[in-house]
């Protein structure tokens, strides 16, 4: 495999600006790669091999013409499919979309463009980003670079796997109940969901409005905090973007230091349900932080055991309301307009033919939930949770300077082990769900691996800090690839190349 | 609780989704199992407790009301499922169904 395929980000974008290399050498370099092993892996929906070269040629003119341009321009980068983009197909996953065309830019994907970011194509999700393990998907999985036969995570499980399989050394995910954080631990990436606020959900395909937050995915701590001050900050067009700075994540990755930082390990996230070796793994992150000059005490937020059924009633709330638009009047999929059918018919029969089982499920709860005689008990009760564990945050960030967990409680499982078993799918999310209903900002880092299969470490920091993961990220990254020898995804096994 | 094909029949219809009869006894008992796992947030005493229907505490926000060009109505249109004289054809919507 060539250099330019496991190079870091911030290389590359300093090759490109150099003229030691061009944009439109690394991005030929990624489609190369994608069109090699991107058959078994199936990480994109969409590839635009034309269009990225283009757009890679343009960088390089203006490089060449001497205009001054961002600290990643030129980089290569895989767009999950529930951010529009103009030009190309958004599906969300789903049969509903197939075929749409989006007539506006997300933010997210507007700040890319003008970061002259290269976007390669968009990538497979669960569908709606409805998932633990992207396959949900209407397209067919993903699978895991380190093991094909596992999956890689979801809903964002076509990023991540872009990352590991060295298909794009950027990738842009979503994330309402860990989907950019559980990907990233089962497939040994870095995933950042920001700040509630912090990044612009416009042209994010609304799954939970109150919980969608789009973030940055890449192969280590660096590129992630380079591709999160693009995509960050005020955005007049999401009402719920926060109007202040952008933490300073950049300056944190490069600095990793966390001397007499404090670190909370929570009580309530680990030993029993956790597998031994992500056990393992996640207590001796700990020592080394530990080690590093981090102060570690135990926290305990009694009420992240709830954490999970509020989630799964406010997700299917949000998502049964959001997902009403899909009605087959003026986009995507219509189905029985033949004359004889009312236009209510219509919609039905439409809903049933373009939405999978996962979709339907939540939908259906969400309804549920939100019927009257039903709402005290399940929405309201739910609200009320979500306000004891932001309470649970408020107490353990007064104590500490950020709390740390495993990201998931199991390395990847096998694809097809728990398509039919919701519940099962679901605790996947054990970890991550608290940081949404929260708001705070949260990522996960790979910490090792057991059995072959990557291990993520969760670190969680108050609204508005998300330069304290870095810095944590940072440490155990520069520390951990002393002992390894260079980057985890350094001894992923070698994917067959198709010819 | 026990949810009956027929109970998630009436939930469908609501949420308009022609499920089968098939999906209908399939999702049954599984729904079950959902709403009986979610139910335990009922076990936390929280009748003082304030609901949190947003993470952070954001105001509303309000901008000023200039006119500015609308998308173009071939684009709007674009992606429909069928469009006529500029316009999203839609399925009878009164009558008798």
């Amino acid at each position: 495999m060539s250099d330019i395929l496991t190079s870091r980000a911030v290389d590359l974008a300093a090759g490109i600006a150099s003229g030691t290399t061009s944009s439109v050498e690394v991005t030929q370099a990624h489609l190369d790669r994608i069109a090699a092993v991107d058959g078994e892996i199936h990480a994109f929906l969409h590839v635009d091999g034309e269009r990225a070269l283009a757009a890679a040629a343009a960088v390089d003119a203006r490089i060449k013409a001497g205009e001054q341009v961002g600290p990643l321009a030129g980089v290569p980068l895989a767009l999950k499919d529930v951010l529009t983009y103009t030009g190309a197909p958004t599906t969300c996953g789903s049969k509903i979309l197939e075929g749409w065309h989006p007539p506006y830019n997300a933010t997210v994907t507007q700040r890319l463009l003008d970061a002259d970011i290269v976007i390669l194509g968009k990538t497979n999700l669960d569908e709606f980003a409805m998932g633990s393990s992207t396959e949900n998907s209407a397209y067919g999985p993903t699978r895991n670079p380190w093991a094909t036969d596992r999956i890689p995570g979801g809903s964002g499980g076509g990023s991540a796997a872009a990352l590991a399989a060295f298909e794009a050394p950027l990738a842009i995910g979503t994330d309402t109940g860990g989907s950019i954080r559980q990907p990233a631990a089962v497939t040994g990436t870095v995933g950042v969901k920001p700040t509630y606020g912090g990044t612009s959900r416009y042209g994010l395909v609304a799954l939970a409005s109150s919980l969608d937050q789009p973030g940055p995915c890449a192969r280590n701590v660096l590129d992630a905090a380079l591709l999160h001050e693009v995509i960050a900050g005020h955005d007049p067009r999401d009402s719920t973007s926060i109007d202040a700075s952008v933490p300073r994540v950049v300056e944190a990755a490069r600095s990793g230091d966390i001397r007499g930082m404090k670190i909370g390990v929570v009580t309530e996230l680990g030993g029993e349900g956790y597998a031994p070796g992500v056990q393992q793994r996640f207590d001796e992150s700990v020592e080394l932080l530990a080690s590093l000059g981090a102060e570690i005490v135990e926290v305990s937020c009694p009420h992240f055991k709830y954490a999970l059924p509020a989630y799964y009633l406010i997700l299917p709330s949000e998502a049964s309301s959001n997902l009403a638009k899909f009605d087959g009047m003026r986009f995507g999929l219509r189905v029985g307009d033949d004359g004889a059918h009312s236009a209510e018919q219509v919609m039905a029969l439409t809903r049933e033919a373009g939405f999978g089982a996962e979709v339907k499920r939540r939908i259906i709860i969400g309804t549920y939930a939100l019927s009257s005689g039903y709402y005290d008990a399940y929405y309201g009760q739910a609200q009320k949770v979500r306000t004891l564990i932001t309470r649970d945050f408020d107490a353990a960030f007064a104590q500490v300077d950020v709390l740390v967990s495993p990201t998931t409680p199991t390395t990847a499982f096998k694809l097809g082990e728990r398509v039919d078993d919701p519940l099962a799918m679901y605790m996947n999310d054990l970890c991550t769900i608290p940081s949404n209903l929260a708001g705070n900002a949260s990522a996960s880092f790979p910490v090792g691996l057991d059995d072959g299969l990557p291990v993520g470490l969760q670190v969680m920091a108050p609204p508005l800090s998300d330069d304290r993961l870095y810095r944590v990220g940072a440490a155990l990254e520069r520390s951990l690839e002393a002992t390894w020898g260079g980057p985890l995804l350094n001894s992923i096994p070698q994917l067959e190349v198709a010819r | 609780m026990a949810l009956s094909p027929e109970d998630v029949a009436d939930l469908a219809r609501l949420a308009r989704i022609a499920l089968t009869r098939e999906e209908l006894e399939h999702l049954a008992p599984q729904l079950d199992v959902i709403l009986e796992s979610v139910a335990h947030v009922a076990d936390v005493a929280a009748d003082d407790i304030p609901p949190t229907s947003h993470a952070l505490p954001l105001t509303n926000v309000f901008r000023d009301d200039v006119v500015v060009p609308s998308l173009p109505r071939e684009e709007a249109l674009a992606g429909a499922p069928a469009a006529e004289l500029d316009r999203f054809r839609v399925p009878r919507i009164l009558g008798d169904a």
